[in-house]
């Protein structure tokens, strides 16, 4: 199954709200013909906010892992767990806001470079770790990984450059195993 | 009733692990669901599965006239039995005419399996003849749906699809029938026993949840049950009443939760909400404890919903996780199956000192009855009142949407589970009929009754064909105001009587029943009511109609204006006249000065308070 980033435009620009807050929810769903469907369409449905969504195997091969990121009130969120855990396919369902957890998301960003600017573009790069994967005369194309702040970071520090394209993955996380400081 | 099933019947066993067709496992699997009978319409891709339908039966098929009446007819005989009625139909068009009928019983928690034709796998997505994508459609309206991909998996998705239908919160599946996987063969072998790992319901209660709930209700003073669907969809009605007697505590239903608990008892209140009685709805406002059974607050309950039960602890016994604390929050959820947790709860609970409590709604009861007076036109509730009578509450009785669906829920005095079959969540005009006739074909030991208004009558009625041609003995009664009522009251309470498209052109009902062979007669005075009720009660070996000409401009009360608090409920204008003969909460009934006095006391009504 590939990896799929639905509904980025239904992220509203500014931080979390008073009530709204940002819920970061793993599922394990039986990787059936129309579950993902099932999943998108529940969020469409019942107009809850969908910032990312990915989807990816997992270690049992009947099995989906997904992760969704979205924002809701307390209320809405308890919802949208109940209403995720009726679906008959889904075989699990964890909110990991409150755990600790790792979180990925990679990214590959094109950017406008010229002789004078490709040095301090890839000196950014650096910075963040990113690595380039592709050039031409007036691009180039840098690949990086990591929570979502600092793929927000380097996607500010790039924009002066130029940037012509972005694609991301959204997020995929996975719940620590220590709990508490590590 | 004709059946036109063999009477022969093949033992299923005889051709176990034998090569079989798709259609031939589908039909053995539903013998091994113990299916007595189908509601179906054939077509192209579903034309082999009613090729083994002809040798294989031991199902009785109906043909209905349109495929969103097989739907409705499923969802009566599911409501009336308990078992899952079932629906047989073909692609593309039959799919997508069955889908009022899935979102209603989705609504409604009824569990029904669709079996829906596909255009061969190959061909899906091409727009090939009559494709219509069934399982996206219905995805949002059924509890699961399946498209099934491989003959070998055909078995074991209808054994997990009746599974799902029936288990937990009841509600309709969808199967996706591909012609070219059903022509497959393979050996067949129905699974004796399934589990799911990602399908558990609950069962048992929280045992630490149901003592927080034991704590509140002993240490109430003002306790109410309210009481929904949950509790005749579990059986529990026995328990609900134990529970009841033994607490002194005043039962108020919903919608669907009617006859779950004897309206003929003190401690019924009859239904509540934006139609409810104004003592049910009053005393919700006043009590110190709400225990919600088997219901959802459901905005028709609650109105505005802040204001409902505001002083009230809550607690919320509900099969269903989501349906907790998603309009209201309560202070104990209990989430398990009806009938076990309120077993559970039986031993902790210690009976109430309500005496005072009970003397309150008693007297607004006195102060508030329901009611009305005859006119110089022959009224609906009292045509429902007679039926009543009629009846003694020992009938199946199905209404349609609208006025007269409330007027029956007030007026009708509810004492058995599955005695009530309606449309409630979704609303869905044009139900009765279909329905009714579905719960009869399920039901032949109590007479089964059809109420629909003028309006809702034709938005099924190609199934009075299939009624007369199985000879189903219902009683199908109309009740003709020339309105679509319920509308037209909004339009004059909060419209300014600006009526726009509510008055209706109607044909001879009793003409046309008679053209589909059903004998009927018309009803246009109080004193014919009686009679004419008495000759449908009466008739046998096949329907019987009769249209009730009644008020044109009539309107439903109390109510509750939608969205709105207690304090806006409007009773009913009429006058209580006191002191009254019947007992306190009995429907009144006033007449004019010369009209014969009937109907004021109930079939029911064992003992009767002085006036």
């Amino acid at each position: 199954m590939s990896q799929v980033q639905v509904a980025h435009s239904e992220h509203l620009p500014g931080s979390d709200s008073e009530s709204t807050k940002r819920h970061t929810i793993s599922l394990q769903v039986e990787n059936k013909f129309g579950a993902f469907n099932r999943i998108a369409g529940l969020f469409a449905a019942k107009g809850y906010n969908i910032e990312s969504l990915t989807v990816g195997p997992t270690t049992d091969e009947g099995v989906s892992g997904m992760t969704i990121v979205t924002r809701g009130d307390d209320n809405v969120i308890e919802q949208i767990m109940k209403q995720l855990t009726k679906l008959i396919d889904t075989v699990k369902v964890v909110d990991l806001t409150f755990d600790s957890f790792v979180e990925r998301e990679l990214v590959l960003i094109k950017v406008q470079s010229t002789a004078a600017s490709r040095s301090e573009i890839m000196q950014t790069a650096e910075i963040f770790r990113a690595k380039v994967v592709d050039i031409s005369q007036n691009t180039l194309t840098l690949e990086a990984t990591g929570s979502q702040q600092k793929v927000g970071a380097i996607i500010k520090m790039l924009q002066p450059f130029g940037i012509k394209e972005i694609a991301r993955t959204g997020r995929v996380a996975l719940k620590r195993e220590f709990q508490g400081e590590v | 009733m004709e059946s036109s099933a063999n009477t022969h019947k093949k033992k299923p066993e005889s051709s176990r692990g034998k090569l079989m067709t798709g259609s031939e496992i589908f039909v053995r699997s539903l013998i091994e669901e113990g299916v007595e009978v189908i509601f179906g319409y054939p077509g192209g891709a579903i034309i082999g599965v009613y090729d083994a339908l002809v040798d294989l039966s031991d199902i009785n098929h109906v043909l209905v006239r349109h495929e969103q009446g097989a739907t409705h007819a499923a969802e009566g005989y599911a409501k009336a039995t308990g078992k899952p009625g079932v629906a047989l139909v073909t692609s593309g068009p039959g799919a997508t005419n069955t889908v009022t009928g899935i979102a209603d019983a989705y609504m409604d928690s009824i569990p029904i399996v669709v079996f829906s034709g596909q255009v061969p796998l190959k061909l899906i997505g091409n727009d090939a003849f009559q494709e219509a994508d069934i399982v996206g459609i219905t995805r949002p309206i059924t509890k699961h749906n399946y498209l099934v991909r491989d003959v070998r998996e055909l078995a074991k998705t209808i054994k997990e699809a009746f599974y799902v239908a029936k288990t937990g919160r009841p509600g309709p599946v969808l199967v996706d029938l591909p012609k070219d996987v059903m022509a497959q063969k393979t050996t067949f072998e129905y699974p004796g026993s399934i589990s799911m790992r990602s399908y558990n319901p609950a069962q048992e209660g929280d045992p630490a949840q149901v003592s927080r709930a034991a704590a509140l209700i002993n240490a109430s003073k003002r306790p109410v049950l309210y009481v929904g669907g949950g509790v005749i969809q579990s059986n529990a009605a026995q328990e609900l009443f134990a529970l009841a007697e033994k607490l002194g505590c005043p039962v108020t239903t919903t919608l669907h939760g009617l006859g779950s608990f004897p309206e003929t008892n003190r401690l019924s209140m009859g239904m509540l909400g934006m139609h409810g009685t104004w003592y049910s709805n009053t005393a919700v406002d006043y009590c110190d404890l709400l225990i919600a059974v088997g219901a959802r607050f459901d905005d028709r309950v609650t109105g505005k919903v802040e204001a409902f039960a505001a002083e009230a602890k809550k607690i919320h016994i509900d099969i269903d996780p989501s349906a907790i604390s998603k309009n209201v929050k309560v202070d104990v959820p209990i989430v398990g199956d009806v009938r076990t947790v309120l077993n559970q709860l039986a031993g902790l609970v210690q009976p109430l000192d309500t005496n005072d409590w009970l003397a309150t709604i008693d007297q607004w009861k006195s102060e508030h009855p329901l009611r009305y007076s005859h006119g110089n036109s022959l009224r609906a509730q009292y045509v429902i009142h007679e039926i009543g009578n009629a009846t003694n509450g020992d009938a199946i009785v199905v209404t349609d949407v609208g006025q007269h669906q409330m007027w029956t829920a007030q007026f009708y005095t509810w004492v058995h589970p599955r005695s009530h079959i309606t449309s409630g969540g979704l609303g869905t005009m044009g139900f009765s009929l279909p329905a009714a006739m579905g719960a009869a074909f399920g039901r032949k030991d109590l007479p089964v009754i059809s109420i629909s208004g003028d309006g809702g009558f034709q938005m099924n009625m190609q199934e009075m064909a299939t009624i007369v041609e199985h000879k189903v003995p219902m009683k199908i009664f109309v009740i003709n105001n020339g309105f679509l009522g319920m509308v037209r009251q909004w339009q004059e309470l909060f419209w300014r009587r600006r009526y726009s498209h509510v008055e209706l052109y109607n044909p001879d009902f009793v003409k046309l029943a008679e053209a589909f062979g059903c004998p009927g007669v018309r009803v246009t005075k109080v004193a014919e009511v009686e009679g004419a009720i008495r000759t449908a009660m009466e008739h046998t070996g096949g329907p019987f109609f009769v249209e009730f000409v009644v008020a044109k401009e009539d309107n439903v009360y109390p109510m509750i204006p939608a969205g709105q608090t207690v304090d806006e409920m409007l009773d009913t204008p009429e006058p209580v006249a006191g002191p009254q003969n019947g007992r306190i909460g009995e429907r009144v009934i006033y007449l004019q000065k010369g009209e014969q006095s009937k109907g004021k006391e109930a079939h029911h009504v064992t003992s009767t308070s002085s006036s």
